[in-house]
């Protein structure tokens, strides 16, 4: 009958509302997952003679930090960054944004690096082949170079152990 | 007289030198080629920035708007056509970043939603009227033709 | 002291509401006359106390008071009086106050002007009315506080965001929510006969006016909001489709599908199922627009700070009073008779025609704005929906409603003949058509979709003009008397549909004749645009009460002669050091000319980015809604609507009886 067609209707969208809540709008999926990680080669941070490329990590899981010393964020997930370094979980690579005033070395060098290789995104080019929007974001990437997870904002102890951790431990890390 | 002859030249150049600078040049456009900037206008007005989510990129004045908008007129100078620009940015945004949502299938009900409420609306339309021109005439009664009658006579 | 005063005021009033609601509604289903007559005495007491909040807040902001941590948030030392008392309503709890207030102030109006209604519908109006107002009470004491204490108090407050310091801040949210909130009167108006079964074209009358002046400021409160972005933003756009502009305009859809429907009810007793539902669909899209701009779900440039708990709340209250009163629709519709028979081509076959259309359109911008939802919560990824999608949809969609709007009108209830419409209307139509072709010819050369617009803003003008011209026609007396013996009924109609092809011929003109130069200017530098030079004399430092600003001078002149100078600025406050644009605008009935800063070139900032518009006849848009609201109101102050109340008597007492 259709005069219960509107109370139907409204009951559907009340649905999808309340499903809304828990979602967050403003995220940005990654359109890389289980693609290959975009190849690229860029000199280091302190040592502009040397490279990295992703080809490099072959063989092993590894984090792609996308980081800036101007990024405030990325100040609060570096003790977890260092942690995880420390323990030798997982190898992590920093890539330094967009850091136009030339700080990194020097913020690394006082505060310490979690990254077994920092290389120097100067112009944010990679970063946009990433499809990066911000700092900081955290790529896991798997043995053959391929995508396998997006972490947008900074690493806490949870998102640690709820996220990442479970993903790695599915990549045989 | 070749002193005076000299100081005139002297002061000629030199207001032949200053006129510019007094009366300013013709404005540059912001893009070295008008017809790029164009271009990459029109298609970053239909795109969304990535970072304050709700300007276009064409509007926008985040940094990373900036750059995108730079890399959109290089690839537009290296001959790419708009279809490829918008190729390259959804390669690495996703979908997401277009305002034109494209037509796809999950997006069928999003562009023909329109024309189906329409037609919907006119279906009902069609019935409702041969409904209404079914109904007979309700008989007026004439004591209620009396009474309004009245009614509108008090109102005077 | 007086934020806590201003926090028990909420705790009455929210005790008086529920007074308001229980008891009346109670004794309207049992007819007990003096657990009615509760009804206009509680009404009036919430509204006291109400204010009496309202006011404790507003004198917490103007006394820069930073021990309430509301006024800590949104406020400033060196805000100006006028900001500071605005930035009352400038935050999620604020305005939520000021929802409350304007719900108190709608429901005391009906209390007082409704001394001609019988005494069960009075009681349910402001039982219904009640019943909102318990539950924006609730939501304010439970989850959305404004009168939150901070201990230690701030020393500074962190400011009224830069972009609502501005006088459309004053005006357009009031206005808004007199639109939003007014619906709920109709609301209550349409509960209420499904309630007491009883739904007569006397229905009609009483909720009519009441409808078409929400209508009205929900009319001009969008508009104005509009006018505000356009001046305010320094994109030179004037509408984005963002799901907060879509949650106002939503209503105003429905909204105008129920005064015309309306008409209908009244006139000939039809379309009353359609009528009621309108009437709920209006109201709970304006509280769906609070849901959407509050909880989070929707990204939006106007959302407040987002919170999926108070997001909870207010998706419960929805499901409350809106499927409640969708389930009472579908239990009680059946029961509403039909009204009588018409013929294909009619004024209410038109009418219908025009909410087919204008609900078509309506469920468009629903789909656009909530499809992003639809696909992530369905997990199928994440897209965005903008003006390209909506512009290409909502505009063919409405064509067929201004085509009709010139002939509705004219058209007689029950049955017209369709040839004599024809022999009326047929040299509108050439006019119009050939108006639509040769406009954009003589200008840059053929634009169909110039055409279209320009070719029914025409149609609907010479439409309004036949239409006063054929009800003159069999009149006596002077050309201004008759006019003015004309019923404010038909001249609002006529202002209205006017304003409509003004803002039509804004928006096609503007849309595809504006121009735009973005160019690289040095001291002394000059460029052209429409005609106009523009030669940019640098910028100077410009204090203001709580920004610094760097202003330019523009100075605008043609063939030589000098016209005007615009001052764009480039501003940071102080507060937050938030940079803001302040472009500059020269007005005109005919055109804009717009200029804004873009970013400095150089250190010392004496070259910069400048954005110059030539916009012409965009005021036409806004010119247009005013007549739209002008005539709403002229509408609902027809003479029919204030019979002296003792002709009325015994027919009220026939009805009571009953």
């Amino acid at each position: 009958m259709k005069r219960w067609l509107p109370l139907i209707v409204f009951a559907v969208l009340v649905g999808f509302f309340a499903k809304g809540l828990f979602l967050n709008p403003r995220e940005v999926p990654s359109p890389f997952i289980g693609k290959a990680a975009p190849a690229f080669t860029l000199p280091l941070v302190g040592a502009a003679d040397k490279n990295f490329s992703p080809a490099d990590m072959k063989g092993k899981v590894w984090l792609l930090n996308v980081w800036a010393p101007w990024c405030v964020s990325c100040r609060q997930e570096h003790p977890v960054l260092m942690q995880i370094a420390q323990d030798g979980r997982v190898p992590i690579v920093g890539l330094n944004w967009k850091d136009k005033d030339r700080e990194a070395d020097a913020l690394l060098n006082k505060a310490g690096s979690p990254y077994t290789s920092v290389p120097d995104d100067l112009s944010g080019m990679v970063g946009i082949d990433y499809g990066v929007t911000g700092t900081p974001e955290t790529y896991v990437i798997d043995q053959s170079g391929i995508i396998r997870m997006k972490h947008v904002g900074p690493i806490d102890p949870d998102v640690w152990k709820d996220k990442i951790e479970p993903k790695l431990k599915e990549l045989g890390a | 007289m070749n002193a005076l002859r000299s100081a005139a030249a002297l002061a000629c150049m030199m207001l032949f030198l200053a006129a510019p600078l007094a009366l300013g040049g013709e404005a540059a456009p912001v893009g070295e080629d008008p017809q790029i900037e164009q271009r990459m206008v029109n298609l970053a007005t239909d795109l969304r920035c990535l970072v304050c989510q709700n300007e276009s990129l064409a509007g926008s004045h985040a940094e990373l708007a900036e750059d995108l908008r730079k890399e959109i007129r290089a690839l537009m100078k290296a001959g790419k056509s708009d279809k490829e620009v918008i190729e390259y940015l959804t390669t690495r945004y996703g979908d997401f970043v277009l305002y034109r949502p494209p037509f796809k299938p999950i997006t069928y009900l999003l562009w023909l939603g329109p024309l189906l409420f329409l037609g919907l609306g006119s279906g009902f339309w069609y019935v409702t009227l041969k409904k209404r021109r079914a109904l007979k005439d309700t008989p007026v009664d004439e004591k209620q033709l009396a009474a309004a009658a009245q009614l509108l006579d008090e109102k005077q | 002291m007086i934020p806590e005063l201003g926090h028990f005021a909420l705790i009455v009033a929210l005790l008086l509401a529920i007074t308001q609601s229980i008891l009346p509604l109670y004794g309207a289903q049992k007819g007990n006359v003096i657990l009615m007559s509760v009804a206009r005495p509680a009404a009036q007491g919430q509204f006291v106390f109400v204010a009496i909040a309202f006011g404790c807040l507003a004198y917490s902001f103007l006394t820069n008071d930073f021990s309430v941590e509301n006024v800590a948030r949104n406020s400033f030392s060196q805000l100006p009086k006028v900001y500071r008392f605005t930035a009352t309503w400038g935050s999620h709890e604020g305005s939520m106050l000021l929802w409350a207030l304007i719900l108190a102030v709608w429901t005391t109006a009906v209390s007082v002007f409704s001394r001609h209604l019988p005494d069960d519908m009075v009681a349910r109006v402001i039982g219904i009315m009640g019943l909102v107002s318990t539950g924006f009470l609730t939501f304010l004491l439970t989850t959305s506080n404004p009168f939150l204490r901070l201990l230690p108090a701030a020393a500074e407050g962190r400011d009224l965001n830069p972009l609502l310091q501005d006088p459309g801040m004053v005006i357009h949210p009031p206005m808004l929510y007199m639109g939003y909130v007014g619906f709920s009167v109709a609301f209550a108006f349409a509960i209420a006969a499904l309630l007491s079964g009883r739904m007569d074209a006397a229905w009609a009358r009483w909720s009519r006016p009441w409808t078409t002046v929400a209508w009205a400021f929900l009319s001009f409160g969008i508009a104005l909001g509009s006018w505000w972005a356009y001046n305010e933003l320094g994109w030179g756009g004037w509408w984005f489709w963002d799901p907060t502009e879509n949650a106002s305009f939503m209503p105003w859809l429905a909204g105008t599908a129920l005064i015309h429907s309306l008409a209908v009810t009244e006139k000939r007793g039809a379309f009353k199922a359609w009528t009621v539902l309108l009437a709920i669909t209006a109201f709970s899209l304006s509280l769906l627009g609070t849901f959407l701009v509050r909880s989070g779900v929707l990204s939006s440039v106007h959302a407040f700070a987002t919170d999926p708990a108070r997001g909870a709340f207010i998706l419960s209250f929805l499901v409350v009073v809106i499927g409640g009163s969708l389930a009472l629709f579908a239990w009680r519709a059946p029961k509403m008779l039909t009204g009588g028979r018409f013929n294909w081509f009619s004024r209410e076959a038109l009418l219908l025609s025009n909410n087919v259309v204008l609900l078509a359109a309506l469920g468009s911008v629903l789909l656009g704005t909530l499809y992003p939802l639809l696909m992530d919560a369905l997990g199928m990824g994440k897209i965005s929906v903008g003006p390209p999608y909506f512009n290409a949809v909502f505009v063919p969609v409405m064509v067929p409603a201004l085509f009709l709007m010139g002939i509705g009108p004219l058209t007689r209830w029950k049955g017209d003949s369709l040839p004599d419409m024809a022999a009326r209307l047929k040299w509108a139509l050439a006019v119009s058509v050939a108006t639509g072709f040769l406009l954009p010819m003589t200008l840059k050369g053929f634009n169909p979709w110039a055409t279209l617009g320009i070719a029914l803003a025409v149609w609907i003008a010479l439409s309004v003009l036949i239409g006063f011209r054929e009800r003159l026609m069999h009149t006596q007396g002077g050309l201004l008397r008759r006019l003015g013996n004309l019923p404010r009924g038909f001249w609002g109609m006529q202002l209205a549909h006017f304003g409509i092809a003004l803002g039509v011929a804004g928006i096609t003109l503007v849309a595809n004749y504006q121009t735009e130069r973005d160019v690289r200017m040095n001291v002394g530098d000059h460029t052209e645009l429409a005609g106009y030079t523009f030669t940019f004399q640098g910028t100077t430092e410009h204090p203001g009460p709580n920004y610094r600003a760097a202003r330019g001078t523009i100075e605008v002149s043609r063939g030589g002669a000098k016209l005007f100078d615009l001052h764009p600025e480039k501003r940071i406050y102080n507060a937050a050091g938030m940079p803001m644009t302040e472009a500059a605008i020269n007005y005109s009935f005919t055109r804009d000319v717009y200029v804004a800063l873009g970013e400095p070139l150089d250190d010392n900032a004496t070259t910069w980015v400048v954005r110059i518009f030539h916009k012409p006849f965009i005021n036409w848009i806004w010119i247009g809604a005013l007549f739209l609201a002008v005539g709403g109101f002229m509408a609902a102050s027809d003479r029919r609507y204030r019979i002296a109340v003792k002709a009325i008597a015994p027919a009220n007492a026939a009805v009571q009886g009953a």
